[in-house]
C-alpha cells in the first residue's frame, strides 16, 4: 500500500506547491490590460502590414488607446474600421485618405525591348541581381514576374502583357508590394491622385527611345506646360508632385510619348456620358 | 574548466540535440522558415533548458532521490518544465515586456519540447565528467542545458538559412515544402556527423 501511496503523495505536493507558486505568481505579475486596445485590434483587419506607421495591427491599437494616435491611419481597413475604433474611443471619425499602389513602368512585351531570352527561376528580385539587371533592355523596366503579386493579401496585383497592373479597386494601399519590387518601381499613392508618370528610367531619351517606345524621353514638354509646376524632369524622367498636382490633364496631353496615365480613366468617361446626356 | 569546455563543446557539436539525437524535431521543422523567428525560437529554447536543467536536477537531488521514487521523474519533470515555462512567461510579461513580445509565441510551444525533457533527463542520467563517481554536479548540469540550447539554436538557424534559399530554388513540384525540408534535414543531420567519434 506504501509503495503506491507515498509517490503519490510525493507528485500531489510537487503539483500543489507548483500550483499554489503560479496562483500567487499570477496575482503578483498581473498585467493590466486595456480593454479598449483589445477591442481595436479586434477591429482592425489583422494583416499587420504596417502602412499605419507601427509595427503591426496590436502596435497601433496600443498607440491609439494610450499615447492618442491618430484613428484614420488604417488604409487597408479604410472608413468602415475608422467608424469601428471612433465608436470603441468615443471620438468622431475623421475621413480615412486611402491608398493604392502604381506601377510606374509602362513597358510592355510589345514595347519594350529585350536584351536577352531569359530562362531561369521566374523570381524579379533574383533576376534583377543579373548583370544589366534582367531580360529587359531597359534597366529600369518591370521585370514581370510577379514578386509583388505574390506578396498582395489582396490579390490586387495581376501581370498582363509582361508588366504588373494594379486593380486599384482591391488595391488597400498596404505597401508590401513596394517593398517587393527590387526595381523600385511601385509607389504608393492617394486614392485621389488624377494623373502618373508610368515610366522610372533614369536613361537619357536617345537611349530610352531604342530601348522601349514608350518610355520617358526627358523632353521637358510637361514641365514646360504645367500651369502650376508640379511636374519636373528629374533623372530623364517627369516626376509628378501629388500635393501640387491639381489633375488638370495637360500634361497628359501634351506628352508625345502618352505615358503620363490618369489613374481612374473611367470615372471621366463615365461623367463626359453624364454631361452629354 | 577543461572538462566544463569539452562537455560543451560535445553537446553543441557532437552530441547535437536536433542533428545527431533527433530531440525537438517538431520546433526544428516548423518554425525553421525565417531566419529571425528561428534566432527567437532558438534564444527561447537555450532560456528555458538552461532554467529547466536546473530546476530539474534540484528537483531530482532533493526530492526524487532522498524519497527514492527516482523512477517518477518523467512525470515530475513535465510537471516542473511546465510550471517553469509559465512562470517564466508571467514574468517577463511583467518586468521585460520587449523580450515577453519578441518570445511570446514561442515560449508556451516550449512546454512540452521533447528537447527539453531530453536535456533534463540525460543530466540526471549521465555519469559526472569532473568527479569520478555519480551523476552530473549542478555547474555541469548548468553548462550542459546551456550549450544543448546552443546546439538547437545553431542546428535551426542553419536550417532555416537553407530553407530561405529553398524558397527561391527551382524545385520539382513533387518535393515542393515540406518534402524538400526533410531532404535538405537529413543531409545537415548527415554534416553533423562529421563531428562524430571526436572527444574533447
Amino acid at each position: 500500500m506504501t509503495d503506491i501511496f507515498f509517490p503519490a503523495l510525493a507528485m500531489g505536493a510537487i503539483g500543489l506547491f507548483l500550483g499554489i507558486l503560479l496562483a500567487f505568481a499570477s496575482k503578483i505579475f498581473a498585467v493590466e490590460k486595456d480593454e479598449r486596445a483589445e477591442a481595436i485590434t479586434e477591429v482592425l483587419p489583422g494583416a499587420n502590414c504596417g502602412s499605419c506607421g507601427y509595427a503591426g495591427c496590436s502596435a497601433y491599437a496600443a498607440a491609439i488607446s494610450s499615447k492618442g494616435a491618430k484613428i484614420n491611419a488604417c488604409s487597408p481597413g479604410g472608413q468602415q474600421v475608422a467608424d469601428a475604433i471612433a465608436e470603441i474611443m468615443g471620438v468622431q471619425a475623421e475621413a480615412v485618405e486611402e491608398k493604392c499602389a502604381v506601377v510606374l513602368c509602362h513597358g510592355e512585351t510589345e514595347t519594350a525591348t529585350d536584351k536577352y531570352i531569359y530562362e531561369g527561376i521566374e523570381d524579379c528580385s533574383l533576376e534583377a541581381t543579373l548583370q544589366g539587371g534582367g531580360h529587359k533592355a531597359c534597366a529600369y523596366g518591370c521585370l514581370g514576374f510577379g514578386s509583388c503579386a505574390a506578396v498582395c493579401q489582396n490579390n490586387a496585383i495581376k501581370i498582363e502583357n509582361g508588366i504588373a497592373v494594379v486593380d486599384y479597386d482591391k488595391c488597400g494601399g498596404c505597401g508590401e508590394c513596394e517593398q517587393a519590387c527590387p526595381k523600385k518601381l511601385i509607389k504608393i499613392v492617394k486614392k485621389s491622385t488624377k494623373y502618373i508618370v508610368k515610366c522610372s528610367s533614369c536613361d537619357k531619351g536617345a537611349d530610352m527611345k531604342a530601348k522601349c517606345s514608350v518610355g520617358c524621353i526627358g523632353c521637358k514638354i510637361c514641365e514646360k506646360n504645367c500651369p502650376v509646376q508640379a511636374i519636373t524632369v528629374e533623372n530623364n524622367h517627369a516626376v509628378i508632385d501629388y500635393d501640387k498636382c491639381i489633375g488638370c490633364g495637360i500634361c497628359a496631353e501634351k506628352c508625345p510619348k502618352k505615358i503620363i496615365i490618369e489613374l481612374h480613366p473611367e470615372e471621366k468617361k463615365v461623367e463626359k456620358t453624364a454631361k452629354k446626356s | 574548466m577543461p572538462a566544463l569546455i569539452g562537455l560543451a563543446l560535445t553537446s553543441i557539436f557532437v552530441q547535437n540535440f536536433v542533428l545527431v539525437k533527433f530531440l525537438g524535431i517538431c520546433p526544428f521543422l516548423g518554425v525553421s522558415k525565417k531566419l529571425d523567428t528561428a534566432i527567437g525560437m532558438g534564444m527561447a529554447v537555450t532560456f528555458v533548458m538552461t532554467l529547466a536543467s536546473i530546476m530539474t536536477w534540484l528537483c531530482q537531488k532533493f526530492i526524487l532521490v532522498p524519497l527514492n521514487i527516482e523512477y517518477m521523474q518523467t512525470i515530475a519533470f513535465i510537471v516542473i518544465i511546465a510550471a517553469l515555462v509559465q512562470f517564466v512567461e508571467m514574468f517577463l510579461q511583467k518586468s521585460i515586456p520587449s523580450l515577453y513580445s519578441s518570445l511570446g509565441i514561442y515560449l508556451p510551444l516550449i512546454t512540452t519540447n521533447c528537447a527539453v525533457l531530453g536535456v533534463a533527463l540525460l543530466n540526471v542520467n549521465s555519469a559526472s565528467v569532473i568527479s569520478s563517481e555519480g551523476s552530473y554536479t549542478l555547474i555541469e548540469t548548468i553548462v550542459n542545458g546551456f550549450s544543448a540550447g546552443i546546439g538547437f539554436m545553431i542546428a535551426i538557424v542553419l536550417f532555416a538559412g537553407v530553407r530561405e534559399r529553398l524558397e527561391s530554388s527551382d524545385i520539382p513540384k513533387a518535393l515542393q515544402g515540406m518534402p524538400i525540408a526533410l531532404i535538405s534535414a537529413s543531409l545537415l543531420a548527415m554534416a553533423f556527423l562529421g563531428f562524430a567519434g571526436m572527444s574533447f
